[in-house]
């Protein structure tokens, strides 16, 4: 019974953060502008660790742990890259 | 795929709320993301998930890890110092490089100050 509760809480978290991430695409792809864009593959990148640490606590495995430490590493260097090429880009032009 | 770990009623209430309570405010910032009007509102958005929600899904996981191996886990600290670190960093950056662009390209909604 309270495994089944919280498989059940486990999941729907998962679905949220899904519709969390599907938002963020639709703001990747649509975004007006390239800052935009940038800013919804930040969001993207933290829901999908968060995503990844409710997959550690479903299978009670520490693998994903460093999954999401991984993501969380990448996605912030990503996001400096991103915004650096934004203010230099047109600079040079 | 129901797969849940084997916890005590305490615990599984709390870590079952928690999860749903992170995963409802990340969901709520990337719906400002979706939804606010200009670049400059929307960048407030997303931070709601990258603190709150990141902070309750993280101590959520630190208790089940904890009562399931029955010693302190505390790894998650590592993600969440490094976020709250590097979350605003990176957001300051865009914003910059945002305010930089809109200035050349002589936008007229650039926020004053």
């Amino acid at each position: 019974m309270t495994i089944l509760a919280l498989a059940w809480a486990i999941t729907m978290a998962q679905v949220l953060l899904g519709l969390a991430m599907s938002f963020a695409v639709w703001r990747m792809l649509r975004g007006p502008r390239a800052q935009d864009r940038v800013l919804g593959l930040d969001t993207l990148y933290v829901n999908a660790m968060l995503l990844l640490v409710l997959y550690g606590i479903q299978t009670g495995r520490t693998l994903y742990f460093e999954a999401a430490l991984v993501i969380g590493l990448l996605g912030f260097t990503s996001t400096v890259a991103l915004s650096k090429f934004l203010m230099r880009g047109e600079v040079i032009e | 795929m129901i797969q849940a770990p084997d916890l005590p009623f305490w615990a599984a209430l709390l870590v079952g709320f928690l999860v749903l309570a992170g995963a409802m405010v990340a969901l709520v910032g990337s719906f400002g993301l979706l939804r606010l009007g200009n670049f400059y509102q929307r960048v407030h958005a997303p931070t709601l998930g990258a603190t709150l929600g990141v902070g309750a899904i993280l101590i959520a996981s630190m208790i089940c890890f904890s009562v399931l191996e029955s010693r302190p886990v505390i790894h998650e600290v590592l993600i969440a110092v490094f976020l709250t670190i590097t979350t605003p960093i990176g957001l300051m950056l865009l914003g910059r490089a945002a305010l930089y662009r809109d200035r050349r390209a002589g936008r007229d909604d650039i926020p004053e100050g």
